[in-house]
């Protein structure tokens, strides 16, 4: 797993209270690890923070999966 | 229109000398302390540096961590007595109509440790925005309930009442009315703060409110006594379960007591001064009597809002004479902040809570730390000083009083078998 992988991943189960093992690349935030529409939000904001990177809301929209999240972040550093 | 009857079914408490309801009954009889040093924050600088925080409480004992951090410590609070209170009522949530169970709760200020946290970090940035979504529905006073209700599914009367120190006797009250009228046959009810912290106990110190006997914090809550210099800040929660008397009955429910009356009051005075002569007070207690139904000479024990202040104990004290006259020494007057120190929004709720186990008990918690009296009150007065006193209470007073000048008042009374 790639560093910035293992980071996301820290992050979802640190704010969603997950187990480690089901924060998989195709899980989905919603309906795989239980968040809302308020933790989606938090999360977004938190990639921002840990990679310093701007995560404009039009494409936040598109960030609905592990996977998508790290290709974003890999995309944007 | 014929009111109905409401009674108290069950109670839930996390105080600072008690973490549930055996263990705050068990702390109020032996007349223990709850103030220490504070540990939440670096008070070194402060010129007040002890409180009476909860002890020993790790919120992941009672709520998924997942849930908890969405919650301010005043929610978390309210949680942990709402599920003892509705558990000690043997409710059974699954089958009662949840669209006749309310919850109404009193705070008075809320989220203040979250507010402080998100606001010091905006203002150590760049100016740019960063504030997490969950800032709002932590800090809002409103939420407690909200949370509550959701965990329970309970669709009855819900929200928050705001009267700084009154805020959870406004709440009982108000669930005392709402079931009266027949709004709901349930309500949780109680109240919760957390104001341990940089900016209230900063903000108290300004005022010039909070005792600064850092010296020995846990003599510093002395209600009525000579060198009392102020409150003493305390946090946690209480929660009573309110009920429609037939409602409680039928399900063959413990009753505890039955709420009698409240009564409201405002005294028009002064932002934070109460009334020197005791307006206020004595209005909201007369007006309580009335509401109740009842007559001075039926009360028994008053725990009063009491809370060391110079100016407060001894204008209530007043109040309390006048409205009882020559029956103001048969009472056994008390104040429980001696112990818990003043949990502002909470107070009313743990007060009520100690009123009701004080009648439960035909014990009456003692007023703690007195060794002189204040030259300015009436030594025939009973304040149930340094150690608990047997009494059969009959009916129990409890009262509470906020910045503002609001004023609330509880009269708790034994079922009449």
């Amino acid at each position: 797993m790639s560093d910035i992988a293992s980071r996301v991943k820290a992050i979802i189960v640190d704010k969603l209270g997950v187990d480690e093992n089901e924060v998989t690349a195709e899980a989905s935030f919603t309906n795989d690890l239980g968040a809302d529409s308020l933790d989606t939000v938090e999360l977004i904001m938190e990639f921002e923070k840990e990679f310093d990177i701007q995560i404009p809301d039009d494409q936040a929209e598109n960030i609905g999966t592990v996977g998508q999240a790290v290709s974003f972040i890999e995309a944007a550093k | 229109m014929k009111l109905k009857r409401v009674v108290v079914t069950g109670l839930g408490a996390l105080t600072p000398i008690g973490n549930n309801i055996e263990e705050y009954w068990d702390g109020l009889v032996n007349g223990k302390s709850g103030a220490a040093p504070i540990t939440h924050f670096d008070a070194a600088k402060f010129k007040t540096r002890f409180a009476c925080e909860v002890k020993n409480f790790n919120v992941e004992d009672f709520i998924h961590r997942k849930e908890a951090r969405k919650m301010d410590k005043f929610t978390q609070f309210a949680m942990v007595v709402a599920d003892e209170a509705i558990i000690n009522s043997k409710l059974d949530v699954e089958n009662v109509d949840p669209d006749r169970v309310g919850v109404i709760w009193g705070c008075g200020i809320g989220g203040i440790d979250t507010f402080e946290q998100e606001v010091v970090a905006y203002a150590l940035g760049d100016g740019t925005p960063k504030f997490n979504p969950f800032f709002i529905p932590k800090m809002i006073a409103d939420i407690a309930p909200g949370h509550i209700s959701m965990k329970y599914g309970f669709r009855g009367p819900n929200f928050t009442t705001v009267s700084a120190c009154a805020s959870s006797a406004n709440a009982i009250i108000d669930a005392l009315n709402y079931i009266r009228l027949g709004h709901a046959d349930v309500i949780v009810t109680g109240g919760s703060e957390a104001s341990v912290t940089g900016a209230a106990m900063g903000g108290f110190n300004a005022l010039h409110a909070l005792s600064q006997n850092n010296e020995n914090p846990s003599m510093a809550s002395r209600p009525f006594d000579k060198d009392r210099d102020g409150f003493v800040m305390g946090e946690g929660g209480g929660a009573l379960i309110l009920e429609e008397y037939e409602h409680a009955v039928a399900r063959g429910a413990k009753i505890y007591c039955e709420v009698a009356g409240g009564g409201l009051s405002a005294d028009a005075y002064h932002l934070t001064a109460p009334h020197p002569e005791g307006l206020g007070a004595t209005k909201v207690m007369q007006n309580c009597l009335k509401n109740a139904g009842l007559v001075p000479e039926d009360v028994d024990a008053i725990n009063m809002h009491g809370t060391s202040t110079p100016l407060g104990d001894v204008a209530e004290l007043k109040a309390v004479q006048k409205v009882f006259g020559e029956h103001a020494y048969n009472l056994n007057i008390n104040s429980t902040k001696s112990m818990t120190g003043h949990l502002l929004g909470a107070a009313g709720a743990i007060e009520a809570i100690a009123s009701v186990l004080a009648m439960e008990n035909g014990m009456v918690p003692p007023t703690i730390n007195h060794t002189v009296l204040d030259e300015n009150i009436d030594p025939k007065l009973n304040l149930t000083i340094n150690k608990a006193q047997k009494r059969d209470i009959k009916v129990a007073m409890s009262n509470t009083f906020g910045f503002g000048g609001h004023n609330a008042c509880v009269l708790f009374k034994k079922l009449e078998a």
